[in-house]
């Protein structure tokens, strides 16, 4: 709790792009020296602010992707080819570009590890980022918390971070991926390829007397469904969190 | 391309940030007890609407406005009319 009751201001810092990784056609990873990053925990974000040669400055949220044991900052940002932010960070920005950025923030939607309750992890689209930073510290700190993710895209080629999931998977110490394709699927597509319902949540979720503790990201519409199932299928409310984004500008 | 309200819904942990500006604190954690309903929800849990010249929170139970921020010449406006009271740790 110490940690992110932090007090005080939290001011704008820069970093350092030190490492851009193209994820999908449309999402890339930004990796960061952050000379004055003080920590985070898996789940919180940043807020990037952007200035405009004649001053005008905006600012957007994105999750942290990295895990906390990793000394560099990662965020990983989907290109809205309409917005004012990401197409910035999705295309032009470059190695050793500095980012102005604040964090990290928020408390509400976070895992720590360390205890023994089951983890289902619920994703759409970019959505998965802060779950990916969950999974990431899952691995970093040798936690073997069973873990399902069950991670909703559009197509195959739209997967964020699918070499590094199927990585962690074989590594067999209890993370197990569900994928499920919404849109269009490869010949001979073996996981879903329809919209997350409750059908399948009563597939891959933990049964109920195993309590897990439940973070659901991703657009509004799915958050609200997802977490409806999961109420109506008898889950502890408190113990499913939620977190949703939209287009508010990308 | 049609905008559906819901769509424009976010939650607490959108403005987190700007509630840090704010409280200086880390408020997504903290909880507000609904004038409206009385229920009481983690700032994190409420609904927020991000779309207007400023940010509008809802009660996630009854709907209520609970809070009002706009932040604009240097100066913060906040009304919290709809919240009956904000507990979080020191």
């Amino acid at each position: 709790m110490a940690r992110t009751a932090v007090l005080g201001r939290l001011n704008w810092q820069l970093g350092a792009v030190a490492e851009l990784v193209q994820e999908t056609p449309r999402v890339a990873s930004l990796v960061l020296d952050v000379p004055e990053w003080q920590g985070h925990l898996a789940g919180q974000h940043v807020d990037v602010r952007l200035t405009a040669d004649d001053g005008y400055q905006t600012e957007r949220s994105y999750s942290i992707a990295s895990a906390p044991e990793n000394p560099r900052l990662a965020i990983t940002v989907e290109r809205l080819d309409d917005g004012e932010v990401s197409p910035y960070l999705v295309g032009e920005v470059r190695k050793g570009d500095k980012i102005e950025l604040r964090g990290p923030i928020g408390g509400y939607f976070v895992w720590r590890g360390g205890d023994d309750r089951p983890l289902l992890l619920v994703g759409g689209g970019s959505g998965v980022v802060p779950l990916m930073a969950m999974i990431r510290h899952r691995s970093a700190s040798k936690s073997t918390t069973p873990t399902r993710l069950l991670y909703s895209s559009r197509s195959q080629d739209d997967i964020i971070y699918r070499a590094e999931l199927d990585a962690l998977c074989a590594v067999g110490d209890g993370l197990t991926v569900a994928h499920c394709l919404t849109r269009m699927q490869p010949p001979g597509w073996r996981g879903y390829a329809r919209r997350i319902d409750r059908a399948m949540l009563e597939e891959v979720a933990w049964p109920k007397p195993q309590n897990p503790i439940i973070f659901v990201c991703g657009p509004t519409p799915m958050v609200e469904s997802v977490a409806g199932h999961l109420v109506d299928m008898g889950f502890d409310a408190t113990s499913i969190k939620t977190e949703r984004f939209g287009p508010t500008g990308g | 391309m049609t905008v559906q309200q819901s769509d424009l819904k976010l939650d607490g942990n959108a403005i987190g940030g700007l509630l840090r500006e704010i409280f200086t604190m880390e408020m997504t954690t903290a909880e507000s007890t609904c004038a409206g309903c009385q229920k009481v929800h983690a700032v994190g849990q409420v609904e927020v609407y991000m779309n207007a010249p400023g940010v509008v929170v809802r009660c996630p139970a009854c709907g209520q406005v609970q809070m009002r921020i706009v932040k604009g010449g240097g100066r913060y406006w906040l009304d919290l009319t709809g919240i009956r009271s904000l507990e979080f740790s020191a």
